[in-house]
């Protein structure tokens, strides 16, 4: 009996302490949350003025820019999946890389081969275990990523897609994925990213988007102006643009990661205190058993001395 | 005389914006001065460069702007810049040991940028490099 009761005592501590991790982990998140999104936030200036300077520069010049076309015989397409580095964040990266297996389904159902690559630890150990290939994994900033990061993400990719404009297409003959080109480098015709959507506190979805070849998105409100202005360009507008449209994939890639990250924190806080919550539950019920035990164990004792002194007086003997 | 509306962004953040009489800033063209009612236009700043912003009130601010494009609207002067510092904030210490550790005629592009980046702050803090 009294052996229970220590049990219970113990079980009860251990949960406690369990909630006050989970409690911190989720006041942590919750404020990574709101800092993330201020970073989402002052990121948006730079993001509107390049994409407006953009639309301004493809619609003022008729230019032609592989990064803007698509590839004949697409063959080879890259990925790019956003998840974190550490878990305990629920189904965030579940979630995230759920939609790069649906968006790799349909990548083979157009013939197409996907080439992975990945940011965050939990990504990494996904595919590692599934002894797929990785064209290029990046790891360690899935909470706060810098500009920086994103600038190194987009030059691999930028470089892959580049190095695969000249890549033999041998799907038509043997139903087989490129043969590398006179580079010398198997590179990719178009780029997707997955990454996962921050829509409010309590959803966030995963979205799969491509990024290369790219459609420009036109800001919206332009119309009453009329027609943008005329432009004069320093240097040209095709030099202009190879120097641009790497800056901007770069924008767009920082937005992801910072929007992922906005994500990320969110499901943690989510998961956190679901965890505290249930800790909150079993404590509850644990002591619920506890004090039912320690009152057992009283009558018990009550029950075994009132039975002993019956047992006495019965004997006749006087104390 | 209507005034230049500019604003510096970069990309982590809005770093500055006000109203201006002139904008100076190099382009991979060359000089480039801007006034009010300039013509639009659009041009990439050259690496390791300055720009010169002329304040309403007088003052002259100095940035070290890296990677940055420059666009003229007629609603005023944008500036993209991958990296901007104010000439205040800058530790030209720092930059010129920065300078010291690189080669702007290096192979390695990184390195060439870096010692761009360098070059960039210590024309931006007046000195000479």
């Amino acid at each position: 009996m009294a052996a229970q009761l220590r049990v219970l005592r113990r079980r009860i501590r251990s949960v406690q302490s369990t909630k006050k991790i989970t409690k911190a982990m989720e006041l942590i998140a919750a404020s990574r949350i709101s800092k993330a999104q201020a970073r989402v936030e002052a990121s948006k200036p730079y993001a509107e003025e390049i994409t407006r300077v953009l639309s301004a520069l493809a619609s003022s010049a008729s230019v032609d820019h592989p990064m803007l076309s698509e590839r004949e015989n697409p063959d080879r397409a890259g990925v790019l999946v956003v998840t974190s580095d550490r878990g305990l964040a629920g189904g965030y990266s579940v979630n995230a890389l759920r939609t790069a297996e649906e968006l790799m389904q349909l990548i083979r159902s157009e013939g197409k081969e996907p080439v992975l690559y990945v940011i965050g630890r939990k990504g990494v150990a996904y595919y590692r275990f599934r002894n797929r290939e990785l064209a290029g994994s990046w790891t360690g900033f899935s909470e706060q990523p810098r500009y920086e990061d994103a600038r190194e993400v987009s030059q691999t990719l930028i470089k892959a897609f580049a190095a695969g404009k000249d890549d033999i297409s041998e799907v038509a003959t043997q139903g087989l994925g490129d043969e590398a080109g006179d580079d010398g480098v198997v590179g990719v015709d178009e780029l997707h990213i997955v990454y996962t959507e921050f829509r409010s506190m309590i959803t966030q979805v995963p979205v799969a988007n491509r990024i290369v070849p790219l459609v420009v998105e036109e800001s919206e409100e332009e119309a009453p102006d009329g027609p943008l202005p005329q432009y004069e360009f320093e240097p040209e507008a095709e030099t202009l643009l190879d120097a641009l449209l790497p800056k901007y994939i770069t924008t767009r890639l920082y937005a992801a990661l910072l929007e992922s990250a906005a994500s990320e924190s969110a499901a943690r806080r989510r998961a956190m205190k679901a965890a505290t919550d249930n800790a909150d539950e079993i404590a509850k019920t644990l002591v619920r058993q506890a004090n039912q035990a320690r009152q057992a164990e009283i009558t018990q004792e009550i029950s075994e001395i009132v039975g002993g002194a019956d047992a006495l007086s019965a004997a006749g003997s006087d104390i | 005389m209507a005034n230049l509306h500019v604003e510096l962004v970069s990309v982590e953040r809005m770093i500055w914006a006000g109203e201006a009489t002139l904008v100076l800033a190099r382009t991979t063209e060359g000089e480039l001065g801007v006034m009010p009612g300039h013509i639009p236009l659009l041009g990439q700043l050259a690496d390791g460069g300055v720009v010169r912003i002329d304040e309403e009130g007088g003052e002259q601010l100095m940035v070290a702007v890296h990677g940055g494009f420059l666009s003229v609207t007629e609603k005023g002067v944008s500036i993209l810049a991958e990296l901007a510092e104010f000439a205040d904030e800058i530790d030209v210490e720092r930059a010129r040991r920065a300078l010291d550790n690189s080669d702007l005629a290096s192979e390695d592009p990184e390195e060439r940028q870096a010692a761009l980046r360098a070059t960039s702050r210590l024309r931006a803090a007046g000195q000479s490099v």
